[in-house]
């Protein structure tokens, strides 16, 4: 009896993020989602720049690397060629809250029906260790060595809150993936943000609070932990817009 | 004879777009240009075509590059420094091989320059226009009848090659009215089995991508994209010459500086000066060989631009030196008269240019 297995929708290439980093937890639960809802041979990924690049290599499904931040973007053009396909873009915070800030708040704004998975880890990973538009006060980062210094670099973007203000939008989570009950519940908010594109309802943006040990010097252990004690009390979870509900066509 | 309409360049381009089966247009407002959108808009949603304003240049150019990765026509238009801010788009546009269509309906610059036409993007959009090894197959329209017929090849083109092909116009020839027939002959289709259109659980997956961080790896397909663009400028040179069958001196020009260029050679011929014109229809690649082999014969070129000197770069290298190559130019949206041309011709004549 098979209790434990790979999704079809990831390939068996070896991911190559860090030790403890939770990528791979994402990667797989998008996977999952993709298979118990049958989309894969109608997705369409979009890989951002940042850690997750490469993630064309992973998904089992088409995929496509945009360029940074543009994801979103990308999207909007595959799901507008054929909107029966299931599109999805994943990207980081650099991507998405920095450099690509305009093409999130429009397709957002559009109610773009498309799904974007955020990887919030408070940094740049790739480049090794920048501070994010997302890094939090006083985070010591290579690109704020004594501490973000609201006065020199102002405040994190908290992309739920600010995407909550416009129209457009579905639906709009914050989750996280630190602990096993975390990671459920970032699976459910994850599925819904599918389905509602399969039902054609619009945006639908989760933002998962994620580790990077390697860049902030932690072990991964020791992350996890830090994401409890400083991302979320300044990333509070939880849903922050949810259109279904409001109409109570839920 | 098929039926003529009187058309704006503009909307030549946007309803040869359409019969060409363009259904996906994207694009950001910019003079002088705008009329490329406003058709679109019009028309797109009454064919069940996607028209969308993005929010941007740079949104504009990735929506193409998504429309593209699924197989799909699609373009943009636009004006110079709405073309700069495509240009990361049209490098990863290269990168991946995907084709494209993109307009650029020239304006005067650097910066946000003026409004009126120039040729001063010819630097751009022949040598790359982004970073890179990279070309787009250029194509510069001389009339409304080829804004619209050149649209439809470059939509051949950049599926026949899997890259970008861009229609390099200016403000004249977008603004301008003209009969046109919109009775094309079409290329069959080209099949695209590397298009990202999901799976259907029948296939292994398809990748569009431009990243190789291997360096052997990322060489080669840049050698093997090269060796594409060698087929191009061997196959898909365009040209038009006039009255170079006895001509002592040629002129060099594109676009309505070839119009122009046409009117000056008329009145330098009634003088009784042997001048005629090689006008390139795809600026890259460049008609080379034909300016190689006028400089055989050929006293003496004149580059006639609406800007500083761009092509004539081009023209000097195809000559390499077996004549003196001069240039004839107005830019910042500036247009040449027939009768500073026409000066510029019987200065040579009379050998007074250097």
């Amino acid at each position: 009896m098979v209790i434990f297995d790979k999704p079809h929708a990831l390939t068996d290439v070896p991911l190559h993020y860090c030790p403890g980093c939770t990528h791979g937890i994402v990667h797989r639960l998008v996977a999952e989602v993709i298979d118990e809802l049958g989309i894969e041979g109608k997705t369409i990924g979009i890989a951002p720049v940042g850690c997750s690049v490469m993630a064309y290599d992973y998904f089992n499904f088409d995929m496509i690397e945009a360029a940074h931040g543009r994801a979103p973007a990308v999207a909007t053009g595959v799901k507008r060629s054929d909107p029966e396909n299931i599109v999805f873009t994943y990207q980081g915070d650099g991507d998405l809250a920095s450099i690509g800030t305009a093409e999130t708040v429009h397709s957002a704004a559009r109610n773009e029906n498309i799904t974007v998975i955020f990887i919030n880890n408070a940094i740049y990973g790739m480049t090794g260790g920048q501070m994010a538009p997302t890094s939090l006060p006083g985070q010591v980062t290579q690109t704020s060595p004594y501490g973000r210094d609201v006065n020199l670099c102002g405040y994190p973007v908290k992309v739920c809150e600010m995407l909550s203000q416009l129209d457009g939008p579905e639906y709009l989570a914050r989750v996280a993936v630190n602990n096993v009950k975390n990671i459920k519940n970032a699976k459910k908010a994850i599925k819904k943000a599918f389905e509602n594109q399969i039902n054609g309802k619009g945006f639908s943006l989760i933002e998962v609070l994620s580790s990077c040990p390697t860049n902030w010097g932690l072990t991964p252990q020791k992350a996890l932990q830090w994401i409890d004690e400083k991302m979320i009390p300044y990333y509070p979870l939880g849903v922050y817009k949810d259109r279904s509900a409001e109409k109570g066509d839920e | 004879m098929a039926d003529k309409v009187l058309m704006k360049g503009n909307e030549a381009i946007a309803e040869a777009a359409i019969l060409a089966g363009c259904r996906h247009y994207f694009g950001y407002p910019i003079t002088p240009q705008t009329e490329v959108a406003a058709y679109m808009a019009k028309r797109m949603p009454k064919i069940g075509g996607t028209f969308l304003q993005a929010e941007s240049e740079i949104a504009a150019i990735n929506m193409v590059y998504g429309v593209a990765s699924t197989g799909k026509r699609v373009m943009t238009s636009s004006s110079s420094p709405g073309i700069s801010l495509k240009g990361e788009g049209l490098s990863y546009l290269a990168g991946a091989d995907l084709p494209a269509l993109v307009v650029n309906v020239q304006r005067g610059g650097p910066g946000l320059g003026g409004i009126q036409p120039s040729q001063s993007d010819y630097f751009q959009a022949t040598k790359g226009g982004a970073h890179g090894d990279f070309h787009m197959i250029v194509l510069a329209p001389d009339s409304v009848q080829e804004m619209a017929e050149l649209t439809v090849r470059g939509f051949e083109l950049a599926d026949q090659y899997r890259m970008t092909a861009m229609i390099l116009a200016d403000g004249t020839m977008g603004q301008m009215m003209e009969p046109v027939s919109l009775d094309f002959k079409f290329r069959d289709p080209v099949e695209k089995p590397w298009a990202v259109t999901g799976t259907g659980m029948k296939r292994e997956h398809n990748i569009i991508n431009s990243l190789y961080l291997k360096p052997d790896l990322l060489e080669k397909t840049n050698f093997d994209r090269f060796e594409r663009y060698k087929v191009i400028e061997e196959n898909e040179v365009l040209y038009e010459e006039y009255k170079m069958e006895d001509a002592e001196i040629c002129v060099a020009a594109f676009g309505i500086a070839a119009r122009v260029a046409k009117n000056a050679i008329d009145q330098a011929r009634e003088q009784g000066v042997k001048v005629g014109l090689i006008r390139p229809i795809t600026l890259w690649p460049f008609p080379t060989k034909a300016f190689a082999a006028a400089a055989e014969k050929v006293g003496h070129f004149l580059s006639v631009e609406l800007s500083m000197g761009q092509m004539i770069e081009d023209v000097r290298l195809a000559v390499n030196g077996k004549a003196p190559v001069s240039l004839c130019n107005r830019t910042g949206g500036m247009i040449p008269l027939p009768e500073q041309v026409l000066d510029a011709i019987l200065s040579i004549h009379n050998g007074g240019a250097k």
